[in-house]
């Protein structure tokens, strides 16, 4: 039988099927942050369990983890240090690998990981956090599940899933000049909706997706959950082992000639069957920015604003009605007519080094607008040294903008970094839900080199026709 | 967990669509390292006055008729977002042990069975009935009984509760997940084994 890739790293993972029951999974490596693992610890300790293979976890600090030195140095919210310090204990304690705040690998959990080859082509990897697809990217089938399945996992190195449908999403042709996988990600969401995916792992293919670089990869992936996915998969190839080898956690010697030939082995056979299919062109695909309070409620750049009688569907028209007025915007205004007060790059969405690449082209010998707060949070010590190496933070810096230390900062705004009432930022982050960056605060969602222009107009800006 | 009991309970209506995890359990409560006491901020955005202390006479929980609800009947898409399981521990430590609505993000959705929560799937024309049964009788009781698959109301709507055998059973005894899956250690280890050959460096 002709199988999708899914369902071969499934097939190859399958522990147990029980008749009548939930099949168990087995679970090749946990990916873990300080805010969903606190009470599965507690649970192992309360239960005298130990964790079956220390060696397939790695951890990081990310979520609560303020993005100046002062405040790395003395962490104030008491709750905050808490949480910070029971992760460090817990690692210790069932002595595993933790990029800690001091460490020079911190970052956020989904940047970090690929840092390091931790996650391979075929791998089940698992996380206490949504945007666990992002390593998808790499032909993996990774997931975010609660922290009751992170016990789980650690306790048995299995989950039990239920197997997921298939969707193909398909985009052919080549993108324009400033077009990105953000936009591809957005666009995408846009069409099947925030609930579109539910129930399915998504397949990524098409020229589009294959021209993408391994970061490009992994922003597309990484939003597949806000498509409602359960994870998102693109087919491993030449782009994927050239970012691997040589990687910390990258099979070594003989182990990597057997490593790719097994990886090459779990494309989708030709012929295989989706429940789903959904093509996109490429070409067609224009910046994105979103105007609501959900991912879906994305348009063109250059499109105006949308409003209730835009929808025929009941549901959509009533969505449209509370997100314009969450976001005091109007029906048929246009988005260069908005003003913005913060613009943030950053989080595991748009962290990576491509991202600040992207945005510095576009703001070199450019000022910030006045009035305008622009914040860049590198999503590892990695991408900030490397950035720095390149002299990217000093076109920031020239521009007026902030260059801060690694976290996840802005993108759901725990660690202090925020948004006021009322306040409207331009953000490459991944969800625009009301109060995400802040209580009150209104998020519109765009590419980095989008921001980056956003950030010296003031307002949004169609880069296309922009010098 | 505890078992999952037949109940009648007070059905609260919460018409809206798409609520996702940062409304149900906003980020700033997420810091704690316990499993309890999250019920006091379920919703706390919508909940509270800007204050953040004064009931919002506006939202629909604040609603006295569905005070000490067990039952929360909301609009599409319910429990979208974030993974964090700390939405249902707030459902669950606010009281609610059953949500309705015509579909559950996955993640949500599989948390709630681990917390002792039953997630009903219904049709939207099932949605819209049991939703006009409760403005016309704000307080009204629904009947859920999980063993006969069944939650009733007193207009006479019946609809069957789908869930699967295991997950059932599992919440009517209250059982460990983890302690069911460790029965089957020797076909992990077994699997291990095969997988530690095919694939050795990954353990290393
Ligand atoms: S950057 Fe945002 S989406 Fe990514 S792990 Fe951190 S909080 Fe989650």
């Amino acid at each position: 039988m002709n199988k999708t890739m899914y369902e071969k790293i499934w097939d190859s993972h399958l522990v147990h099927e029980p008749e009548g029951g939930t099949p168990l999974l087995y679970v090749d490596r946990q990916l873990m942050h300080e805010v969903t693992s606190p009470q599965a610890f507690e649970g192992m300790k309360l239960k005298n369990r130990k964790i079956r293979n220390p060696h397939s976890v790695l951890a990081t600090m990310d979520h609560c983890v303020p993005t100046t030195k002062a405040g790395r140095a003395v962490l104030v919210d008491p709750i905050a240090k808490k949480q910070i310090e029971t992760m460090a204990a817990n690692c210790e304690e069932h002595g595993l690998n933790l990029y800690d705040m001091e460490n020079p690998n911190n970052g956020v959990i989904h940047i970090v990981v690929p840092e390091h080859g931790f996650v391979h082509p075929g791998m089940v990897a698992c996380c206490g956090d949504s945007h666990t697809a992002t390593h998808g990217a790499f032909g993996a089938l990774a997931f975010g599940i609660g922290t009751s399945e992170v016990e789980h996992v650690m306790a048995t190195q299995t989950l039990q899933q239920k197997k997921s449908k298939t969707m193909l999403v398909k985009v052919d042709g080549k993108l324009t000049k400033f077009a990105t996988a953000k936009d591809i990600a957005l666009a995408v969401i846009g069409k099947i909706g925030t609930a579109g995916g539910t129930g399915y792992v998504i397949e990524f293919a098409g020229e589009a997706v294959r021209n993408l670089t391994m970061e490009g990869r992994m922003t597309l992936c990484n939003m597949a959950i806000e498509g409602g996915a359960r994870a998102g998969l693109i087919a491993p190839d030449q782009t994927t082992f050239d970012y691997l080898e040589g990687k910390e956690f990258a099979p070594k010697g003989d182990d990597w000639d057997a490593a790719v030939t097994y990886w090459k082995s779990l494309v989708s056979d030709e012929g295989a069957t989706f429940d789903a299919v959904v093509e996109l062109d490429a070409a067609e695909i224009a910046p994105q920015v979103t105007w609501g309070t959900s991912p879906e409620q994305v348009i063109n750049v250059n499109a105006p604003i949308p409003g209730p009688d835009d929808f025929d569907d009941k549901i959509k028209k009533q969505a449209a009605e509370s997100a314009l007025k969450y976001m005091g915007l109007e029906a048929g205004q246009s988005l260069t007519d908005v003003k913005l007060d913060i613009i943030f790059i950053g989080s595991c969405t748009n962290g990576r080094i491509e991202d600040f690449r992207a945005a510095a082209e576009l703001l070199k010998g450019k000022k910030v607008a006045p009035g305008i707060q622009a914040i860049a949070v590198p999503g590892s010590y990695l991408v900030k040294n490397q950035a720095e190496a390149e002299g990217l933070d000093k076109i920031f810096v020239e521009a007026g903008w902030e260059w801060r230390e690694p976290s996840c900062s802005m993108c759901l705004a725990m660690n202090g970094d925020q948004l006021a009432p009322g306040q409207r930022s331009a953000s490459t982050s991944n969800r625009n839900f009301e109060g995400r960056q802040g209580k009150g605060g209104r998020t519109h969602l765009l590419s980095p080199a989008m921001a980056a222009a956003a950030s010296v107009a003031g307002t949004f800006v169609d880069i296309r026709d922009w010098d | 967990m505890q078992p999952y009991k037949k109940h009648t309970s007070i059905a609260a209506l919460m018409d809206r669509s798409n609520v996702d995890t940062d409304q149900i359990i906003p980020k700033q409560f997420l810091k704690k390292v316990e499993r309890t006491g999250f019920g006091i901020h379920l919703f706390h955005d919508w909940r509270f006055l800007d204050d953040g202390i004064t009931p919002n006479p506006d939202f629909e929980l604040n609603n006295p008729a569905f005070k000490g609800a067990k039952i929360l009947v909301a609009g599409d898409n319910f429990g979208c977002g974030s993974s964090r399981e700390h939405a249902p521990w707030a459902i669950e430590d606010y009281g609610f042990n059953t949500v309705i609505s015509t579909s559950f993000a996955d993640i949500f959705f599989s948390n709630c069975f681990k917390n002792g929560i039953i997630p009903i799937k219904v049709t939207p024309a099932e949605l819209d009935s049991l939703m006009d049964e409760i403005r016309a009788n704000e307080g009204v009781e629904f009947t859920v009984d999980l063993e006969a698959e069944k939650l009733t109301t007193p207009g006479g709507i019946v609809i069957k509760i789908e869930v699967d055998a295991f997950r059932k059973q599992s919440l009517l005894e209250g059982l460990d997940d983890i302690a069911w899956s460790l029965k089957h250690e020797d076909k992990i280890t077994a699997f291990e084994e095969k997988h530690k050959q095919q694939l050795p460096w990954l353990w290393k």
